[in-house]
């Protein structure tokens, strides 16, 4: 959990967003810390770096699109049975 | 090369011209739905998830992300692009986080949010310290950038450029108001969108559409390090604070956070968030192209010799690759670009001095919606005549600075205070009040004391404060000091006014 002070009905964050968040501060870290690695070409024209980056932002796609997807059908869900 | 940049250009004139045109229209048509405060700050709540993921795209993709990351990324390489994914990925995590009780515990600004169990005059007063203060830095920079792109663009003078910027602007806002500011950002973001993909399928089509074939040949030009991080990246802790500032200083920006009272309710607030991060990131895959193609097919010489910092890259390269009236396009939508992010900025600055000085603070929440109306008008003017005098005033400055503080302030000031408030139940006013005035002022300090000030600016030999980003200093200070104070000082009847907070936060005000 990223407050775990949150007292809340149901979960609002969840496992997808994390993830999104992890892939980012790894991201960081390694361009922080490991410059040669990131500059390792995979092949012609694509190295490590060039990849993960891609990666980063089609990632935060889909995790997001899932995260929308769970709190539109569940999330939501679950707050109707509470008003009610 | 010989290009047509600095001269003024027929065809970005008309495009300008036909953008302007454009978007009076839709002030006109807008004018005709703006009766009350709530039209005027939050659209009537009428803005659907897909309108509001392309204004949300819209206020992020800046003028600074267009032409400075596909500089940046032509430049120097593989480090421009860090800053595109550093920009990007924490965002929809973070805008997921308050989107929602954002929606849902207020009204027009952020400070409804911070001040819904808390005492009102002491939060607003010091909320809109730390909102005016980023709201004149991010002004002034954009004023600038605005005066000293149309004169590289379109040989305008500086002056003239800044006016016709703060008047257009003035006219979306004061007539307008939110409805002309959102779509006049949808039409921008859309013709922003459009305008860089037609960019890069131009620059893929001499690669035989294979983007890898584009890259092999940067790296065979310039050295395989282009494809690796390098220089720019010298100082691992100044980039993390960057990319810590960016990151949270986007969930702080008054202009950004407006949008979501802009939408019906919670799920759209949410779901217009997914939009955004779709667009943004599909923006972003298009700077690796335009920055690499600016790279290759300009050269990275031609693009220095225009502007040191790599600004015009992308310009540069729509004029090879498409002409001189696909130059005119790109540079007429990069103007918009401004025009657009401005107008937002003084609707959000016109809600602080109405809604939350005047009156909250000023008339105790009792003013007729004639009233409010009529201040939240006049702000705006007063906001437009103040951004010109400052664009005017601060030119030939090196202003870049200014954008990176407009964000750190964000993200030291605006951000803790909003999101403890939200899900800490233990904060209390003088927490909240203490921590936001020592985001603005530590900010503003150890800016002063860094080296963009202290070597770049006063030319001094060394500077006090080693970062140039101080928000993984203050942003962490500014948590512990609203914990601190919080626990000190404990005030169990805002504690205990916790509980219908959180029933509004989940179910909103219904």
């Amino acid at each position: 959990m990223l407050w775990p002070h949150m007292s809340n009905p149901t979960q609002t964050v969840d496992p997808a967003l994390e993830a999104v968040s992890a892939a980012r501060w790894r991201m960081a870290i390694l361009v922080a810390f490991n410059k040669p690695l990131l500059g390792t070409p995979l092949i012609p024209g694509l190295s490590i770096g060039m990849l993960l980056g891609v990666l980063v932002i089609v990632a935060a796609w889909v995790l997001t699109w899932i995260y929308v997807r769970w709190a539109n059908t569940h999330y939501d869900a679950s707050l109707r049975g509470l008003r009610s | 090369m010989t290009s047509a940049i600095g001269e003024p250009n027929l065809t970005a004139i008309a495009f300008f011209g036909l953008f302007i045109v454009l978007s009076l229209g839709i002030t006109v048509w807008a004018s005709r739905r703006t009766r009350t405060a709530d039209h005027f700050y939050a659209a009537g709540r009428s803005v659907t998830a897909f309108q509001n993921g392309l204004a949300l795209a819209g206020d992020y993709m800046s003028a600074a992300s267009f032409l400075g990351i596909a500089g940046l990324v032509a430049v120097s390489g593989f480090d421009g692009l860090i800053y595109s994914i550093g920009f990007l990925v924490g965002w929809p995590i973070v805008m997921f986080l308050i989107a929602e009780p954002l929606r849902n515990l207020g009204r027009y600004t952020f400070a409804d949010v911070v001040a819904t169990r808390l005492r009102q005059t002491p939060i607003r007063i010091a909320a809109a310290i730390g909102a005016l203060a980023v709201i004149a830095f991010y002004l002034i920079a954009q004023m600038v950038g605005a005066g000293n792109l149309i004169r590289l663009l379109f040989g305008l003078p500086y002056e003239a450029a800044v006016v016709i910027v703060g008047v257009v602007m003035l006219a979306y806002v004061l007539f307008g108001g939110m409805i002309a500011t959102t779509w006049v950002q949808i039409v921008k973001a859309v013709l922003l969108l459009g305008g860089a993909t037609i960019l890069a399928g131009l620059v893929l089509m001499r690669f035989s559409f294979n983007p890898l074939a584009l890259f092999e040949q940067a790296s065979a030009t310039y050295g395989p390090g282009v494809l690796a991080p390098g220089r720019q990246v010298t100082d691992p802790i100044d980039a993390i604070s960057l990319g810590l500032a960016l990151m949270l200083g986007t969930a702080g920006l008054p202009h950004i956070l407006m949008r979501f009272y802009t939408v019906p309710d919670a799920k759209t607030a949410r779901t217009s968030v997914g939009y955004a991060t779709a667009f943004i990131g599909f923006f972003y895959l298009l700077t690796f192209i335009l920055g690499f193609g600016a790279m290759v097919i300009v050269g990275r010489e031609a693009i220095t010799k225009v502007d040191a910092g790599g600004n015009m890259a992308a310009p540069l390269l729509a004029e090879v690759v498409g002409g001189t009236p696909f130059l005119g396009f790109i540079a007429a939508v990069a103007f918009a670009t401004i025009l657009a992010v401005v107008a937002g900025l003084t609707l959000s600055g016109a809600a602080t001095l109405s809604h939350d000085l005047w009156v909250n603070v000023i008339r105790g929440a009792h003013a007729s919606e004639r009233e409010q109306f009529l201040v939240a008008r006049g702000a705006t003017i007063l906001l437009a005549i103040v951004s010109i005098v400052l664009g005017i005033t601060f030119k030939g400055q090196n202003v870049a600075y200014m954008v990176g503080l407009a964000f750190a302030i964000a993200a030291s000031a605006n951000f803790p205070a909003l999101v403890l408030s939200i899900f800490w139940k233990r904060l209390t006013t003088a927490g909240a009040q203490v921590s936001m005035i020592t985001g603005t002022v530590s900010t503003l300090l150890l800016i002063y004391l860094s080296p963009t000030i202290q070597i770049d600016i006063l030319k001094h030999a060394e500077a006090w404060f080693p970062l140039r980003n101080p928000g993984i200093v203050t942003i962490p200070l500014s948590f512990i000091v609203a914990i601190g104070v919080s626990l000190l000082r404990p005030v169990p009847s805002e504690e205990r006014r916790f509980a219908e907070l959180e029933r509004q936060l989940h179910l909103g005000l219904d």
